[in-house]
């Protein structure tokens, strides 16, 4: 699961995290998206690049430019990972919450 | 809308953080964790042994998703009322190893706390396996918010 362990180390950087948002919503190129951050032009690349290479993001040729685009069904790969670990998490500490706020009346209130 | 328990597990590193705010004054949530009969509901376990306090010893059990005996225990290193709980944490017969569990709860306001799980593991590879283990319980959850949101991206 090689391609997996690329795929945590690149959303685990926080500008690559605020990238993927960015393009989640429409498709950019790279000076649109630098233009969003203070960061040099060079360092977007740099991450656009990882990006990419780990397939969260697609290019686009349109014309003479390049557009980015998230690539939702890696994205989901991702996200799955570890979501059922921490809705199961959840739905334990709801059941607490649940459990606890009835209890409440029987407390001594001091 | 923020989600109310949220993990954070970085890649490559063997710990994972589980943090949930809680409806509940800190003394309640923290009697969620102390009593029984109280971990058997919320848990779903079988709570066979529970010594609250230093070098106290605990033991869990319930029934797996085939029917299958899961039990669960370890040893209690710090049960501080209302703060901290530290412990070990082994699940029989499984390739997961032991856990290390450090259990912070904090008082946010008068009727809300937090509680902060901190689990690390005996390698990245072994908490991966872990993260992985609710695919293969079979857990499912009808409302995947980032499945819908994805979805509505196409």
């Amino acid at each position: 699961m090689n391609l997996r362990r690329d795929v945590f180390q690149a959303i685990a950087e926080p500008t690559r995290r605020a990238i993927l948002l960015l393009v989640a919503s429409q498709a950019m190129t790279a000076g649109a998206i630098a233009a969003n951050f203070d960061t040099a032009r060079p360092t977007v690349s740099k991450h656009l690049h990882i990006l990419t290479e780990c397939e969260l993001l697609e290019q686009k040729q349109n014309g003479r430019e390049i557009y980015y685009n998230i690539n939702a069904k890696k994205m989901k790969e991702v996200a799955d990972f570890i979501e059922p670990f921490r809705k199961m998490w959840d739905e334990r500490f709801n059941k607490l919450e649940d459990l606890m706020k009835n209890y409440k009346p029987k407390t001594d209130t001091n | 809308m923020e989600l109310k328990t949220k993990i954070n597990a970085e890649d490559g590193k063997q710990d994972l953080m589980i943090t949930r705010e809680f409806d509940l004054p800190l003394e309640l949530l923290f009697r969620a964790y102390s009593e029984p009969e109280l971990i058997e509901q919320w848990m779903g376990t079988k709570v066979l042994k529970l010594e609250t306090k230093k070098y106290g010893g605990w033991q869990f059990e319930t029934t797996g998703p085939k029917g299958n005996l899961v039990q669960m225990s370890g040893v209690i290193h710090e049960f501080s009322q209302n703060r901290k709980i530290t412990r070990t944490f082994e699940m029989a017969n499984t390739p997961f190893g032991v856990q290390l569990e450090i259990t912070e709860f904090e008082k946010l306001t008068d009727e809300t706390s937090k509680v902060s799980m901190h689990v690390i593991y005996e390698s990245v590879a072994q908490r991966d396996q872990v993260l992985k283990l609710p695919f293969a319980q079979g857990i499912n959850w009808a409302h995947n918010r980032i499945e819908e949101l994805l979805k509505s991206l196409k």
